[in-house]
């Protein structure tokens, strides 16, 4: 494996700021990383655990989750409820063997394009220096040890 | 093994404590129920038999198969795929067979500390630091045990499972509910559920059977139970004992909250939920009062093992299944 490794990040972005903001960096032609698929939820507050934990044991390399910045939620103060989440995530990710540096947290307004296309390249960076996580993906069925076998009839 | 007509039965443990047997046994005269509708074919708890007598056996012959227990071996992998074969109706039985229960919390630990623990700890007599191995020659010949995994799964991880029972163990009243019913569906008076399904447990949470009172909750630090003396009639988790209610299927009657002392989440995620502790982190995460991220961290020390508290039952059954450290092998 001589190729470049390329990360790849779910980012979940919220539809009142981040998605808004990832919207205008394409509107004004910046550019950002392809690393990052990002997917939109109505609020950063939707944001279970699950999905990122879906994602991980689907093969992505790192997670980066956007919401309002605090005080400017849509919702009043789900973003709170995501901050709280994910610090309670972190802990459990890395009791698993998962670096917590997979998981970011970023405020961006929808006025913050340029800043949110920014932290999108820092943080493919971020993740290419940590290298690929290759969690063993939910169709394995097994890990390690195989199943021996067939039993005979 | 052939006297008469009558359906057979097997039941069978992996890696499990014995209590879900204990549980069986604990549906009182309703046992005989069993016993009447049933042939006992296998039960390596009950009675004698060996795995050649069930090789032995035409595939699909018997009925019912009650299978509690992880897999944690080499031979639990062998008997599975055996009694998935040898069974008509394969039921994971208990929280073992369903997603791992304490059994799989060995999944935070790879294979080698699990025999340090298990045999170098300052109360194991074991001067020459002997491990097990899966093949020794002795004078006699050639013994074998069976191999470890690093890694514990849920049966269904294994071979096709047709019903879940959940719980640890599953309530006596639930288990004598699913007896009957399936004495009921033998004797063409009802009919089997969906295969898939979980049976002798609710649709909810036990937070739905819970008789404490609830209001606001607005969590500023975690207690543990044994530090505090809990209002007998608030929420356990208003008061800051994690409890796993709100993640929790029910169908044990919350029996654990109405005592005093918070549900830790044996019968499994409730329905609808893909990962179980993240279902319980999205509950008790959002209701912690404070929106600095330091007091934020200050309070969630209040959790010291969050994989533990929030996976004790769930570990094999979670998304991610193992930490690395285990799935690493070794």
């Amino acid at each position: 494996m001589s190729e470049k490794f390329e990360p790849v990040i779910i980012g979940f972005t919220c539809n009142w700021c981040s998605y808004r903001a990832a919207d205008m960096a394409g509107t004004a032609r910046m550019k950002y990383a392809p690393n990052i698929r990002l997917i939109r939820l109505m609020c950063s507050g939707r944001l279970d655990p699950t999905f990122v934990l879906k994602a991980f044991a689907g093969g992505a390399d790192a997670v980066l989750i956007s919401g309002c910045h605090p005080g400017d939620c849509h919702y009043v103060e789900q973003n709170y409820k995501a901050l709280r989440r994910f610090h309670l995530l972190r802990r459990y990710l890395t009791q698993m063997g998962i670096e917590p540096a997979r998981v970011k947290l970023v405020w961006a307004s929808a006025a913050e394009g340029a800043i949110l296309a920014d932290t999108i390249n820092k943080y493919v960076e971020e993740v290419r220096a940590l290298g690929p996580l290759n969690w063993p993906t939910m169709e394995v069925k097994l890990f390690s040890a195989p199943v021996e076998e067939e039993v005979a009839a | 093994m052939t006297k008469n007509e009558k359906p057979k039965f097997a039941m069978y443990w992996a890696d499990s404590c014995g209590g879900c047997e204990i549980a069986v046994l604990n549906i009182h005269e309703k046992i005989l129920d069993v016993d009447a509708n049933f042939d006992v074919v296998f039960w390596p708890v009950a009675m004698d038999a060996k795995y050649k007598d069930v090789e032995a056996m035409e595939d699909a012959s018997i009925l019912l198969t009650l299978w509690n227990g992880a897999i944690h071996s080499a031979e639990h992998a062998h008997v599975a795929k055996l009694l998935r074969k040898k069974s008509k109706l394969l039921v994971a039985f208990g929280s073992c067979a369903c997603e791992g229960c304490i059994p799989a919390l060995i999944n935070l630990s790879n294979r080698t500390e699990m025999f340090d623990t298990a045999f170098s700890t300052l109360s194991t007599d074991n001067p020459d630091n002997i491990r097990p191995q899966t093949s020794v020659t002795v004078p006699e010949g050639v013994i074998t045990l069976p191999e470890m995994y690093s890694v514990v799964r849920t049966l269904d991880q294994i071979v096709t499972v047709d019903y879940y029972m959940p719980g640890c163990p599953p309530e006596s009243h639930q288990i004598a509910a699913v007896i009957d019913l399936v004495v009921q569906v033998l004797q063409g008076k009802a009919e089997l559920p969906p295969a898939g399904s979980v049976i002798g447990a609710g649709g909810s949470t036990v937070c739905d059977d819970c008789p404490r009172k609830r209001n606001v909750k607005k969590i500023t630090k975690f207690n543990r139970i044994q530090f505090i003396k809990p209002d007998p009639e608030l929420c356990l988790l208003e008061q800051g004992i994690l409890c796993s209610g709100p993640a929790t299927r029910n169908g044990c009657q919350a029996k654990c909250p109405s005592a005093g002392s918070p549900c830790i989440g044996c019968y499994g995620p409730a329905e609808g939920v893909v990962d179980y502790g993240a279902r319980l982190m999205t509950a008790i995460a959002s209701v912690i009062d404070s929106n600095d991220p330091d007091v934020i961290d200050q309070i969630l020390d209040g959790i010291p093992d969050p994989a533990g508290q929030l996976y004790r039952f769930n570990m094999a059954g979670s998304l991610l299944r193992a930490s690395k450290a285990a799935w690493q092998g070794k």
